[in-house]
């Protein structure tokens, strides 16, 4: 065994280095491809994305994104084009009623319209853009730094999304949703644009290098296998639930089965 | 219905045996016996033992899982302390989790996480020790649950009852410190509740805070003190509680169903020795089998994805273990009434769901026998257990306080209420607020209702016999349902339980309640009613005398 390490470190190692240079052409392009589009490609991007805006958005957002205050319609003059990938990518936008919280449903736009939609609505003022790769994806963190982005999950997120991204309860109605299958990249929206009930955090509290500390935390927590089910990851009701069924309800039919037998059976 | 267990006819345990010659290995040690014998004079006791009788029920066996995963405890408990280290002293983790690599916290949590990650089994015993404690405080509630729905709790058991209610309250304290021991987030935030809880108390709440916690929370020394709690002093007095409550059980031998051939003054079982030993010895290892199991298999307080406690963090789903849960709900549903006299809080928000509930259930629970006593004004001993529906008034009153222990166990999870069945988490609490006090009531009636039917149905079966299943067609056409008459054992059984009669004595609120717990019942039949009924009835079939297989078993006196 231990001779043929060694063949499966370097076998490894070269894997690394192909995904790696893969992944820096990634980042370049991706770093590279917004600023090579010309002004021209970038307002026929925003007329594209006002038609859009004004069939689907409007009727809540009005056509210039000013919102509808009375209604709990949010202005979307200064949330910038984070926000609207978020919103539509994740299938909350366009809503179906401004009354609950917008679940995620099925996102039925391509790429191209929400992120016409996005260069739309960041034309009406400032606020995040879309981010890089760069700027949210995890790799080459050491042990310490994804510990680290632990307890910065647990200090910032788990109060509304419990302690591993299993999501929790707010008053009204309202749920901080599971996390565990929620792509970097919205982790890194979410944050900066604060969706609904969840609070902004802007890259002066947590900056990007931080944001991705916290999305490498939330992948391995819950790829690592569990000590036995994990009953919901749901902390001690569950527990509590299984302790009875599980537990007194097996013991009790064993109870009744020793005392149904008699004397030889 | 209880009946005994039915016993081949040619039960070896039932047959007279002469062994064919004794085995040489007794004979060996029959020198030493006889040497221990002549020093100590155990052989009496221990001959009395072995043929002390017990009568066999499967709801009998409720308090053994408890004493079953109390052994468990100690024995798992011993393998913890071995590597734990009762310290809030700050280190930085360097152990084999990855995901809590260099992260600071107390030494409490930084051994945890070793026993779990770099102690060969411990993981495993780590399980093993939580699920027997939430075995252990479950099986007490159902055991006593059971001696309240039997009334297994009246003169001369008492005592014992007093002695039950002191172990399930100090069982929760126990299994309340050993959650706090690992000093993770969960255990911070349940220690910071009850820190809050102490402080709630009138006048004293604070210097009562800075004398448990050795100054302001969370101090250096609670973890320290806690683990003296957990592993010394509790376990001691649970031991203690234990031993006279079994000593107490052996004293007043066990109660048993109603029966024939069961009187107020014997006992209808199996002798301990071989049978119901071979049972109950049976019944520990499947006890540790589940147990085992349990801890194999299902993930119990993870604290490595709890994360150290840190009083900045909290996370959602923070709740205790299900014992708990019920202040915890009754905390989460409290309208937040507080008084501010002067320069002073009056936290009754907290302090009445916390001291004030857990006050009222434990006093409540002690004093139930002699509330009982008191209005039904019964001195008798009783050594023949009611059958839940004969004691209509007791049997509902139980369930509607269970109902409501229950919405208030409930509203403890009101959050992961809301998450798991989509509801908002106000109407949740709304809703507990009322169900708290409307559910019991509606249980109660309900409970009550079942009992009387259940009487009436007694009755009948008495007086007409049980249904055959076979449906005959008269002459004229009509049809009905053919009875079979009952035994006389079962007869006997059916009609044994006393009536309540309200008392005439004391004051009127006494003879008012005494009026109420007897109000209601189901008349038992008369031997005239049950004389004028047989002449009506048309059995298809005589009563057969060997259906009868409630006969005696291993019947006789108890040994002395
Ligand atoms: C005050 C509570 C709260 C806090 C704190 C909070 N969130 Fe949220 N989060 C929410 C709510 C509520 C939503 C759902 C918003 C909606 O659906 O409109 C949400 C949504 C999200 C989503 C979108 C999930 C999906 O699958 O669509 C992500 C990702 C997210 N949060 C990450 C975070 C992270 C990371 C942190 C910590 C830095 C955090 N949240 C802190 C309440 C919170
Ligand atoms: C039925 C009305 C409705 C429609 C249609 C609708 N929205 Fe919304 N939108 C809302 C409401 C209400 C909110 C606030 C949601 C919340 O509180 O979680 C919102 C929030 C948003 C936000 C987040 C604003 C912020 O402050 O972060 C964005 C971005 C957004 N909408 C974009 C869109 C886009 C793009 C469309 C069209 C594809 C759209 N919406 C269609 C009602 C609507
Ligand atoms: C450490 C926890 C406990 C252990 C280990 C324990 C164990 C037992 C055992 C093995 C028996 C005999 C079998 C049985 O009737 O189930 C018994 C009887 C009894 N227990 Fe417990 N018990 C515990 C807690 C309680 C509690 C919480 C109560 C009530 C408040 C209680 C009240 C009684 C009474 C009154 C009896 C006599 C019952 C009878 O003779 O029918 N016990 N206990």
């Amino acid at each position: 065994m231990s001779e043929r390490k060694p063949l499966r470190r370097r076998r490894g190692t070269r894997a690394f280095v192909l995904a790696a240079t893969l992944g820096l052409l990634a980042v370049v392009y991706a770093g590279f491809a917004p600023a090579t589009r010309s002004l021209a490609e970038n307002t026929e991007q925003i007329t594209q994305g006002k038609d859009l805006f004004a069939t689907n958005c409007a009727s809540c957002h009005g056509l210039g994104g000013e919102g509808l205050a009375e209604e709990g319609v949010p202005a979307l003059t200064n949330v910038g084009a984070a926000a609207v990938e978020f919103q539509v990518s994740t299938g909350r936008m366009p809503a179906p009623n401004t009354v609950s919280q917008p679940v995620p449903r099925e996102n039925t736009f391509t790429a191209d319209e929400v992120a016409a939609m996005a260069a739309y609505v960041a034309s009406l003022g400032t606020g995040p853009g879309i981010p890089n790769e760069d700027q949210y994806l995890p790799s080459g963190l050491t042990a310490e730094e994804i510990a680290e982005g632990g307890e910065l999950f647990r200090t910032n997120c788990s109060a509304c999304h419990n302690f591993k991204g299993s999501g929790g309860a707010l008053p009204n109605g309202v749920t901080a949703p599971n996390l565990q299958e929620t792509s970097p990249q919205h982790v890194w929206e979410a944050m900066r644009t604060g969706p609904g009930q969840m609070p902004v955090f802007a890259s002066g509290a947590i900056p990007d290098a931080d944001v991705k500390k916290i999305v490498a935390y939330l992948e391995q927590v819950n790829a690592q296998p569990s000590a036995g089910f994990n009953l919901g990851g749901l902390g001690p009701v569950s527990e509590g639930l299984w302790a009875w069924i599980a537990g007194i309800g097996v013991l009790v039919l064993f109870a009744i089965w020793i005392t149904t037998k008699g004397a030889r059976a | 219905m209880a009946k005994p267990t039915k016993i081949r006819e040619d039960s070896p345990a039932l047959a007279v045996q002469t062994p064919p010659e004794a085995p040489p290995a007794v004979n060996k040690l029959a020198p030493a016996a006889e040497w221990v014998d002549q020093r100590s004079g155990i052989g009496k006791v221990i001959k009395g033992a072995l043929r002390k009788i017990f009568p066999d029920h499967w709801s009998f066996l409720l308090g053994e899982i408890a004493l079953y995963s109390f052994i468990i405890l100690l024995l798992t408990g011993v393998f913890l302390t071995l590597w734990f280290k009762p310290s809030m002293g700050e280190v930085e983790y360097s152990g084999s989790y990855e995901l809590m690599r260099n992260i600071p916290m107390s030494e409490a949590f930084a051994s945890t996480l070793n026993i779990s990650f770099d102690v060969r089994g411990g993981l495993l015993m780590r399980q093993i020790h939580h699920w027997a404690a939430m075995l252990f405080v479950a099986a007490m509630t159902i055991h006593m649950l059971r001696v309240f729905f039997t009334g297994a709790f009246r003169k001369p058991r008492e005592l014992n009852w007093i002695i039950g209610v002191g172990l399930l309250s100090i069982g929760l304290i126990e299994g309340f410190a050993g959650y706090s021991l690992p000093d993770d987030l969960l255990s911070g935030t349940g220690l910071r509740f009850v820190d809050g809880s102490i402080r709630s108390i009138p006048i004293i709440g604070t210097w009562v805070e800075f004398f448990v916690f050795g100054g302001e929370f969370p101090g250096e020394l609670i973890i320290p003190r806690l683990y003296m709690v957990h592993i010394l002093l509790v376990p001691g007095l649970l031991l203690g509680l234990i031993s006279a409550h079994m000593a107490l059980l052996v004293y007043h031998k066990h109660t048993q169903w109603p029966g024939p051939g069961r009187t107020q003054k014997n006992v209808v079982g199996y002798p301990l020795f071989p049978v119901y030993a071979a049972k109950a010895g049976g019944f520990f290892f499947i006890v540790f089998g589940v147990t085992t199991l349990m801890g194999a298999l299902m993930q119990i307080n993870p604290v490595w994805l709890y994360g150290p406690y840190n009083p900045s963090q909290v996370t959602a789903g923070s709740q205790p273990d299900w014992y708990m849960g019920f202040v915890e709900g009754a905390i989460r549903i409290m309208p937040n009434w507080e008084w501010h006299l002067g320069s002073t809080t009056w936290s009754w928000n907290i302090f009445i769901p916390f001291v004030g509930l857990m006050g009222l259930l434990f006093t409540g629970l002690a004093l139930y026998p002699f509330i009982e006593a008191w209005v039904t004004g019964d001195k008798s001993e009783h050594h023949l257990l009611d059958r839940p529906r004969n004691a209509p008034n007791r049997t509902a009153f139980g369930v509607a306080c269970m109902t409501c222990y229950g919405m208030f166990w409930a509203a403890g999870g009101n959050d992961i209420i809301a998450t798991q069945f989509h509801v908002s988490l106000n109407d949740v609490t709304y809703f507990m607020r009322v169900a708290v006090f409307v559910a019991p009531v509606i249980a109660f009636i309900v409970t009550k209702r079942i009992c009387l039917s259940l009487q009436r149905r007694d009755a009948e079966t008495v007086l007409h016999g049980s249904p055959t299943g076979v449906i005959v067609r008269s002459p004229d056409g009509g049809y009905t349902e053919a009875h079979t008459p009952v035994s006389q054992g079962e007869a006997y059984t059916l009609t044994r339980h006393p009536q309540w009669t309200p008392v005439e004595s004391g004051g009127r609120v006494r003879q008012r309640l005494s009026r109420w717990f007897a109000h209601g019942q189901i008349a038992k039949p008369t031997a005239e009613d049950i004389e004028a009924a047989s002449h009506h009835a048309h059995p298809i079939s005589p009563v057969d005398a060997a259906a009868d297989e409630t006969a005696s078993i291993g019947s006789g006196k108890d040994a002395e």
